[in-house]
């Protein structure tokens, strides 16, 4: 009981993580209606940031945030102006197309260039208390992991106060609806979209900062965390941005229920299977209400 | 005479396919003009290129001095000008608050924001009676005249509404009209297009027509309710049929 338990609770740990890249996805996918392939790069950008600061700053991981969250968003800013504005203006199947070979190329671009700056060993950031937790009955609870699972959860209310209570958050989600009516109400679309993709950048940096201290860090982790992200959003439903959390918990915890009670090597594919269920028996996604 | 709204030989093209060819007609500060015209004719596309939605293959669009063509749709409406688009548009996800809020995003219409919304509380009540309901569970009529209060929101210099009446009954196209009106004489221009021909005339002081794209005639919107032409091609029965 107790082994079932802490398979549990892992699954809910990597669940967090899953939860909080995902919910950058769905924004970009859900505001600016593109899939940016090029996720996951932004997540191993953060990551880097993160890593550099506990290496060279010697930072500790958590407080590390406050330099990750700005400098991933300010990024988003920079792509948004250079690349995607461009790509969001298009139209039907043009959109579609070009966002998915721009931002296949992008992720291409910044995973090679990780490479030379960073090289390609794998790193990971180990805080002195990383070995710490709390026993609860038998259920080892790392510290590290708590406050992970803590910080996504807060990360979620704050996205969720700010969309559905402030001005902006409010013109970001009627963009979402129908952005001619958003413009002809006097919402600057182009405003919207850039500060959507900075946000949905900064939910990356910090699921980025996450994967330092709980998997490895490499530039050519980007694609993997694309496709967790791409799983979780077609589980929360398309269009839903916060469904993103309770479907990246139960992605974690089916991947980690499936690695301890089937083989090791069916977790990845659990994952893909529930995609495709999914997508074929509810494609509205399992939290959403039709 | 100032001109206050001025179109200029717009033409629009979708494409390969032009919509509109040298479209030219005016509305003067405190009018209500109707566009009226069969399916097809291009009076959505007028309207959209007037908020901004479509470009312009040539000519100019003017409010005042202001060229507004060149502008972007949300500068357009901190101009004053906002349209009300057919189908609605409403952001249905949201509360009828959000909704009327988010219509006074623009600059010159968040400084008055609360002002305004009291007025369109007191012109449509329902809304206020309903503020937390969600847009996209109201009745047809109902979120019509949230569409419309949302435009209000922005207040408007030049008002214009494309099909205010699609779908809805007698009772609620008769509560529409008349707010339209009671807009106008509080000094709203208003520049409506319509397939109910006959109340659009009714309504308006003067109208257009737009046939294939093109402006085919235009008068006092009286004399166009007793013109044979119109009254057979638009007017279908007999105006006095129809009270
Ligand atoms: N997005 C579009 N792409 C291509 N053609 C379009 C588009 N929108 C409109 N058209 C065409 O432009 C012409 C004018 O259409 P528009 O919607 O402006 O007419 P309308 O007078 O508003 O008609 P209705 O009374 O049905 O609303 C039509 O021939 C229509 O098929
Ligand atoms: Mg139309």
């Amino acid at each position: 009981m107790s082994a079932f338990m802490q398979t549990l609770v892992w699954g809910i740990f990597a669940g967090a993580i899953y939860g909080i890249a995902a919910m950058g996805l769905a924004l970009v996918f859900g505001v600016l209606k593109i899939l940016n392939i090029a996720h996951g790069e932004l997540v191993m950008l953060g990551g880097y940031v993160g890593f550099w600061a506990f290496t060279a700053l010697g930072w500790d991981p958590f407080l590390a945030l406050i330099l990750v969250i700005p400098a991933t968003f300010v990024l988003g800013i920079v792509l948004d102006r250079v690349i995607y504005r461009y790509v969001v203006r298009l139209w039907g199947e043009e959109k579609i197309k070009n966002s998915l070979l721009v931002s296949f190329g992008l992720g291409l671009v910044l995973s090679n260039l990780a490479q030379w700056v960073f090289t390609g060993d794998e790193r990971s950031v180990q805080p002195s208390y990383a070995g710490q937790g709390l026993d609860v009955y038998g259920v080892l609870m790392p510290y590290t992991r708590l406050a992970t699972l803590g910080i996504v959860l807060v990360v979620t209310v704050a996205l969720h106060l700010f969309l559905r209570k402030t001005y902006p958050g409010k013109a970001i989600l009627a963009t979402a609806e129908d952005y001619e009516s958003a413009e002809l109400a006097g919402i600057n679309i182009d405003r919207v979209y850039m500060l959507t993709f900075a946000l949905s950048a900064a939910l990356a940096g910090i699921a980025g900062q996450f994967v330092t201290f709980t998997y490895a860090l490499a530039p050519s982790i980007g694609m993997f965390w694309t496709l967790k992200a791409m799983i979780v959003i077609v589980l929360a439903g398309t269009g839903s941005i916060l469904g993103a959390l309770p479907a990246g918990l139960v992605l974690g915890v089916v991947e980690a229920l499936s690695g301890a009670y089937l083989a090791q090597t069916y977790k990845e594919l659990v994952g893909l299977v529930i995609f495709l269920l999914v997508v074929i028996i509810r494609p509205q996604g399992l939290f959403v209400r039709k | 005479m100032s001109d206050f709204l001025r179109i200029q030989d717009v033409s629009v093209a979708y494409g390969d396919i032009q919509a509109l060819w040298d479209v030219s007609l005016n509305v003067e500060e405190g009018e209500i003009v109707a566009l009226i015209g069969p399916n097809g004719a291009g009076k959505t596309t007028l309207m959209r290129a007037v908020a901004g939605l479509n470009p312009l293959k040539s000519g100019g669009i003017h409010l005042g001095d202001k060229a507004l063509h060149t502008l972007r749709a949300h500068q357009i409406a901190e101009q004053g000008v906002i349209l009300v688009p057919e189908g609605r548009r409403l952001f249905g996800g949201l509360s009828v608050l959000d909704n009327l809020e988010l219509g006074a995003y623009s600059k010159r219409a968040r400084q008055v924001r609360a002002e305004t919304l009291k007025l369109v509380y007191e012109l449509f009540p329902l809304l206020a009676d309903r503020k937390l309901q969600r847009a996209n569970t109201m009745s047809g009529g109902q979120q019509q005249m949230l569409a419309i209060g949302r435009a209000l929101m922005g207040v408007p210099r030049l008002l214009m509404l494309d099909e205010p009446s699609l779908g809805l009954g007698p009772l609620v196209v008769e509560s529409i009209f008349e707010t339209i009106k009671r807009m106008n004489d509080q000094g709203v221009t208003v520049f409506l297009v319509e397939q109910n021909a006959w109340q659009a005339l009714e309504l308006a002081h003067r109208a257009y027509i737009l046939e294939q794209g093109r402006i085919a005639g235009t008068g006092l919107a009286q004399e166009l309710l007793r013109d044979d032409r119109v009254k057979q091609a638009y007017l279908g029965i007999s105006p006095a049929a129809e009270v």
